[in-house]
């Protein structure tokens, strides 16, 4: 096991699920609940220092009881190791806490999830679309059963048929 | 109105001495004060690209400015789960359109780490020759419009005028001088030839006196001073905390670059150095890309110099595209191409990041393949977009008429920003 996932494993025992390295990537998956505590930890702990957020992502597995996938990736400047956390988070309470209070530019990046993914992030500053209007109703554009065409305003545009515009040449 | 100024007792009105009209008290606020909200953009010929910007103005200084994004936005991260892997090289074109190259290769490497695929020496020397041609070009184009943004329209003549002498580089190379896609999966389309070697060895001749050009229009105007020193100022903490990457995280004085800390391609093989600045403000920005523009020429030199002989893509029928004239004449070829572009080629299931040094910041792709044909997850981690999460805080304080140069030194382009 990779010294990090077992430092995280023997500091939240009940949180920790699994871990996976794979080409050089670490991935921890974690509990959703223990989410923010642990992202402390691994920014604030000097033998983590994970201070520079790469990106968090979301992940869609409709068939999988625990429907999404929150993929948060740091990155630490000084001793120049990567980490990937990620945690699930179901459909019927598709929220998982906000790690704007740890690293600022959390902000977009988890506004930036909710917009595709639909997945609410509790105590964040400024919880609205960011990609999307304001005003878009229509689902959340990078869910699987969202299809790619859209769903069906393209089809309400009125098409000028030949009969009714007039010839120019 | 401070609190101070409202404790204070009202004295009595004063009369003129001379007309004895009763004159208003100067305690008095004698106007009324409201913030006033700003629309900017999404049609401003400084915002590179559609952005809109609501601003909250007390007087001329910036209280509040809350980026509306998303005017750009085109799915890309839902086509690519449509598509098969080769045919998304073309949509990262679009990502940053004025720096394609670099978007292709980020893609590429990615795709190249899912499949552990090593790329044979030569291609690795070709494509770090390209990457760094293009991070002069992203930074000659930064460098013209900035100035032009601020008001120094000359400078923007000048480096268009290198700009364009590189994109005819780009385009005897791959036919196309802006979206190139000029990188495939397992090495480069087509190979350079002696005559384009020649050319870049004579554009990097002199390349460093047109710096000096541009240095001599900038480094001591006077203009350029005042408007960019001690703007968008931003500590290394803070920068790091946004996750800013690029020369605006190394103008704060942070020494992250992944060409040097995760090397890649050919530039663990070359002489070069990391420019870092120290006040974390436009200028040392400014004067970051400056350095980096002459780090990159030094970098092509010693790649063209160490060149070496060999096939510049890899050969494996499973995954890499045949040759075009090929394509044409052998029915093999042909199954193959046809192959590749219908159902794609598989990949093992896992997910991996990776993160590639492009001229604006950090430009990563997290893809998660099921094991498929096409990716089942694409995630792109754009400079842009990160660094207009750092936009508020940066601008707070600041005049009015700084906000263009605070959106431009960010290098920002919308493309990549919406996606």
């Amino acid at each position: 096991m990779h010294p990090n996932a077992e430092k995280i494993q023997t500091r939240f025992p009940d949180a920790f699920l699994s871990e996976k390295e794979w080409r050089g990537d670490l991935a921890v998956t974690v509990k959703k609940d223990a989410i923010v505590p642990i992202c402390r930890y691994l920014h604030d702990d000097p033998g983590m220092d994970f201070d520079y957020i790469v990106h968090i992502s979301s992940v869609d597995y409709p068939e999988d009881p625990e429907r999404f996938e929150v993929v948060y990736e740091f990155y630490s400047i000084r001793r120049r190791e990567r980490i990937r956390i990620k945690a699930r988070v179901t459909e019927e309470d598709c929220a998982i806490d906000s790690v704007t209070g740890i690293w600022k530019g959390a902000d977009f990046m988890e506004r930036e999830v909710f917009d595709m993914m639909g997945i609410r992030f509790n105590h964040h500053p400024d919880h609205r679309r960011i990609l999307m209007p304001d005003e878009y109703d229509e689902g959340y554009p990078l869910r699987k059963d969202f299809p790619l065409a859209g769903k069906g305003w393209r089809d309400t545009f009125e098409f000028i048929t030949e009969g009714t515009h007039k010839k120019t040449t | 109105m401070t609190t101070e100024a409202k404790n204070k007792p009202v004295e009595p009105a004063a009369e003129h001495p001379v007309t004895g009209v009763p004159v208003p008290n100067k305690a008095l606020p004698l106007l009324r004060t409201e913030k006033l909200m700003l629309n900017m953009g999404p049609q401003h010929p400084s915002t590179h690209g559609v952005l809109k910007v609501v601003l909250e103005l007390e007087g001329e200084r910036i209280v509040k400015a809350t980026p509306v994004l998303g005017f750009l936005h085109r799915g890309v991260e839902k086509l690519a789960e449509d598509g098969t892997y080769h045919q998304f090289i073309p949509h990262t074109d679009r990502l940053d359109y004025v720096c394609a190259m670099y978007n292709n290769f980020a893609y590429v490497r990615a795709v190249e780490k899912l499949l552990d695929m090593k790329v044979p020496e030569r291609a690795e020397y070709l494509r770090t020759i390209v990457a760094e041609v293009q991070r002069i070009i992203g930074h000659l184009f930064w460098l013209g419009t900035q100035a032009l943004d601020i008001g120094a329209m000359t400078v923007f003549f000048y480096t268009f005028r290198e700009r364009e002498v590189l994109l005819d580089f780009f385009d005897d190379l791959c036919g196309a001088r802006l979206t190139t896609s000029w990188y495939r999966i397992g090495g480069v389309e087509n190979d350079i030839s002696p005559t384009l070697i020649g050319h870049l060895y004579k554009f990097l001749e002199n390349f460093s006196e047109k710096l000096d050009e541009y240095n001599a229009l900038l480094e001591t105007n006077r203009i350029w001073i005042a408007r960019t020193k001690g703007i968008a100022v931003i500590s290394a903490e803070d920068a790091i905390s946004f996750g800013l990457s690029g020369p605006t995280l190394r103008g704060s004085g942070v020494d992250y670059d992944l060409r040097k800390y995760e090397p890649y391609g050919a530039y663990d093989k070359v002489q070069w150095d990391v420019p870092v600045g120290k006040n974390g403000d436009t200028y040392d920005r400014y004067w970051i890309r400056i350095l980096e523009m002459k780090e990159s020429a030094k970098i092509v030199k010693q790649c063209l110099d160490q060149l070496p002989q060999g096939p510049y893509m890899v050969e494996d029928p499973r995954v890499t595209l045949p040759q075009k004239d090929k394509v044409f004449t052998n029915l093999e070829h042909m199954i193959r191409q046809f192959k590749l572009f219908t159902q794609g080629f598989n990949t093992p299931p896992g997910e991996i990041y990776c993160g590639t040094e492009a001229h604006k910041g950090e430009l990563g792709f997290y893809i998660v393949s099921d094991g498929s044909g096409k990716p089942y997850r694409l995630k792109i981690r754009a400079p842009s977009f990160i660094h207009m999460g750092a936009f508020d805080y940066m601008a707070r304080g600041y005049m009015i008429a700084d906000i263009v140069t605070i959106f431009g030194t960010y290098d920002i382009v919308m493309g990549e920003c919406d996606r």
